[in-house]
């Protein structure tokens, strides 16, 4: 009597329960998007162009109207980042290529960009719920993914010829190539504003020495010697960061050695310096550097209210929709090094396109990603985005009406040897916490040897997390 | 035969909700115990033993974290009872316009946190900021609230408090009105003053209000994140990074496991202050 009785109460429960669950579900990711509009990109000097730390993020309206659709057309769904740079890429990308394969129709969606994008790929990975292709980060952030697993080879993709090898190394895990290049690549260095250069007479440094001179001079001059905006704190990271091709022309086995635990930050003189580096400019900051976001920080660049702000390439974007009469006082040089015979230029790869293992629609998906990393494509993402560098695709070059402060880098790249790609796409290991120790060097709470050893302990879980040997 | 029928014909009642409770409650709860226990990539795992709490454990921002997550939960509950007992006092006081103060008062707890975190750190921008250049108005130079490592904590739990003033005031209200007039009675053939009043009566017989708000108060600031996290992020460094904070952060790095064995010791950490706390505070109550 009882028996049917209990089990519809436990059949009503499980229902009840299901509905619940998938209340939930759905209701965390919208919490997620919404927290992601609002917080900064905290990992972006890690994120390529593919998640471009542009100003307003623009609202996602994923999936629009998408039904009623004739049943030899294939619906495929790409996946990118919510700012403002990577939607109007994302967009131009999809109507160029709808309009080359009529019977593939493209839907867009957006994910939140630094580390919330991140956690974001990670779960749909993990819940088998990943979009047939999607854009993220190339480097530590793609070893990350798990890419045996879920994502589909492409070694062996025609396109694959055209690409640069400098790019591959990036998108390899195991001699598998797993992604194509979105977009172009940045320089990390330092921005500069020529009116104030040219008012005070200070030339473009060519050794650090040289650098904190030119700060010290604006400073006596009364002006703002360097722009600090560690309220988005991942534009704390940037001295430290970019002077990695400084280390690697002292040490150059330092990749290597760091990822197989042999070398650490705190007991290698190359890499303790770029801790040291950061130390060193300590007081020459905006009074609200603490306080001051990114935006603010171009800003102030524009209109000449601070002379210096290390930054990423991909600016110039940003400076050109915000200030675009200003844009020809700024310029752009690399972050020197202490001998003035290694003067060379710290570069970030672009973001990739990944398809997933388990689309199924893998063909549609590989002629999206061949049209994304072809010269046409990137025709297509240079009208709607001002690329931050070369491309790494044979034959793409960049438009005509491109900046003199992109110019400004091109020589770093003509020669060899003048490049060097940042460590986050030379070793998988890269800790978390790197922001926060940076923001206390940079406000001097913590010492240059310190931080490095702090450094040090926080990749090691990184390198766990991934199971590298010698961990 | 019908004995053990009756006895279990009330759990049959109970059984949809004890299934909710238990899936979606105790089974997370037990799983997230054993993935604290592992190195977790959400699709597979290690087992690494207790590796995960000693490397939470060595997290250099951890002292900060346990420090400054007892010293924002002291700080918010204690002003929450000053504040909401006073004000509480006031409203149930012989004034005019006394509802619509009560809800100018509750209204910061219908807020979004978010919204209010954000709002605030905006006011407490040193230069541009509502705050500083109010203060410079009567020739003071504020200071940087959230930029400033060494009060940074304290303008976080001071937004705490006042988002958070209202529910302890309704608290009170509702403890001060439940207080029998019998007392107030005594009190006028006695001749006490105002002082006496409040002192005598109204302290020690809201106690139990006084108790509910400090619990809850202080349980919600030792887990208290969205306010910080809108509002600093546990910046500037680790200066005002909570154990939640901590948490969040190894979760946001894809430590799974770690910030599941974090989750683990904040779970034990609240239970072993409030357990006691409220086993404590219950027993000096006094009856009405």
């Amino acid at each position: 009597m009882s028996q049917p009785n209990k089990a519809l109460a436990v059949l009503s429960g499980v229902a009840l329960l299901s509905g619940l669950l998938a209340a939930c579900g759905s209701g965390s990711s919208n919490n997620a998007g919404n927290a992601s509009s609002t917080s900064s990109a905290s990992s972006a000097p890690s994120s390529a162009s593919a998640s471009q730390p542009a100003s307003g993020s623009a609202s996602p309206s994923s999936g629009a109207s998408a039904s009623e659709e004739p049943k030899e057309k294939v619906t495929i769904s790409l996946l990118s980042d919510n700012s403002q740079d990577g939607v109007a890429t994302a967009k131009a990308l999809i109507d160029a290529f709808e309009a080359k394969y009529p019977n593939i129709k493209v839907e867009q969606e957006t994910r939140p960009q630094g580390s919330e994008g991140d956690n974001f790929v990670k779960t749909r990975l993990a819940t088998g719920d990943m979009n047939d292709v999607f854009f993220y980060n190339s480097g530590s952030l793609m070893q990350a993914l798990n890419p045996e697993q879920n994502l589909l080879d492409m070694t062996n993709e025609p396109f694959q010829a055209n690409v640069l090898d400098s790019f591959k190394s990036t998108v390899t895990l195991n001699g598998k190539v797993y992604g194509a290049p979105v977009g172009s690549t940045m320089g990390g260095g330092w921005f500069y504003n020529k009116k104030i250069y040219a008012q005070l007479g200070l030339s473009v440094p060519k050794t650090w020495a040289e650098l904190m001179d030119n700060n010290k001079k604006i400073k006596d001059a009364g002006m703002t010697a360097m722009i600090g905006t560690y309220k988005d704190t991942w534009t704390s990271q940037l001295i430290v960061l970019a002077d990695y091709f400084n280390v690697q022309a002292q040490d150059p086995t330092f990749a290597a050695d760091y990822t197989a635990n042999k070398a650490k930050y705190a007991t290698t003189p190359a890499a303790l310096r770029s801790f040291q580096k950061q130390e060193e400019t300590v007081g020459y900051y905006n009074k609200d550097y603490l306080a001051a976001t990114y935006d603010a920080g171009l800003k102030m660049l524009a209109e000449g209210k601070g002379a210096h702000y290390p930054m990423l390439s991909n600016a110039v974007s940003a400076l050109l929709q915000n200030n675009p009469d200003q844009i020809g006082d700024i310029g752009f040089f690399a972050q020197p090094g202490d001998s003035p015979d290694q003067n060379g230029l710290t570069v970030w790869m672009p973001g990739a396109a990944y398809i997933y293992k388990n689309s199924p629609h893998l063909e549609e998906a590989k002629k999206f990603v061949d049209f994304v990393a072809s010269t046409e494509g990137t025709a297509v993402m240079a009208k709607v985005s001002q690329p931050s560098g070369p491309y790494v695709i044979k034959g793409a070059t960049l438009p005509d009406d491109t900046p003199q402060v992109i110019k400004d880098m091109l020589p770093y790249f003509e020669t060899s040897g003048m490049t060097a790609p940042a460590l986050e796409f030379l070793s998988p290991v890269k800790g978390p916490s790197l922001e926060q120790i940076t923001v206390e060097v940079g406000s001097g709470k913590r010492k240059a040897a310190d931080a490095a050893a702090l450094y040090d302990q926080d990749v090691k879980k990184q390198a766990q997390q991934l199971g590298l040997a010698g961990w | 035969m019908t004995k053990v029928f009756k006895r279990i014909y009330t759990y049959k009642f109970l059984l949809p909700a004890a299934i909710v409770y238990i899936v979606i409650f105790i089974v997370p709860t037990v799983m997230s115990f054993f993935f604290s226990l592992t190195r977790w990539t959400l699709q597979d795992w290690d087992f690494i033993g207790l590796q995960n709490f000693r490397t939470f454990f060595e997290e250099p921002s951890l002292t900060i974290g346990f420090k400054n997550t007892l010293i924002y939960a002291a700080v918010t509950s204690s002003m929450k009872v000053v504040f909401g007992l006073l004000l509480g006092v006031f409203l149930t006081g012989k004034i005019r316009t006394k509802s619509y103060l009560r809800s100018v008062v509750f209204f910061p707890t219908l807020v979004s946190t978010i919204a209010v975190g954000i709002a605030f750190s905006m006011m407490m921008h040193p230069t541009m900021g509502l705050l500083n250049q109010a203060l410079a108005q009567l020739g003071i130079e504020g200071p940087d609230w959230l930029g400033d490592t060494r009060i940074a904590l304290l303008s976080v739990a001071f937004v705490d408090i006042w988002k958070g003033v209202g529910l302890a005031t309704v608290i009170f209200i509702a403890g001060i009105m439940a207080i029998p007039e019998e007392y107030h009675e005594a009190l006028q053939i006695d001749g006490g003053n105002a002082w006496n009043k409040f002192w005598n009566i109204i302290v020690p017989l809201s106690r139990p209000a006084t108790n509910a708000v400090i619990i809850l108060s202080f349980i919600g600031g030792l887990r208290s994140f969205d306010l910080i996290w809108s509002m600093t992020k546990g910046g500037p460094g680790f200066a005002t990074d909570v154990i939640a904070s901590i948490i969040y952060k190894q979760y946001q790095g894809g430590f799974y496991g770690l910030a599941t064995a974090g989750n683990v010791i904040l779970f034990l950490f609240v239970t072993a202050i409030v357990y006691p706390l409220s086993r404590y505070l219950t027993r000096t109550e006094v009856d009405l």
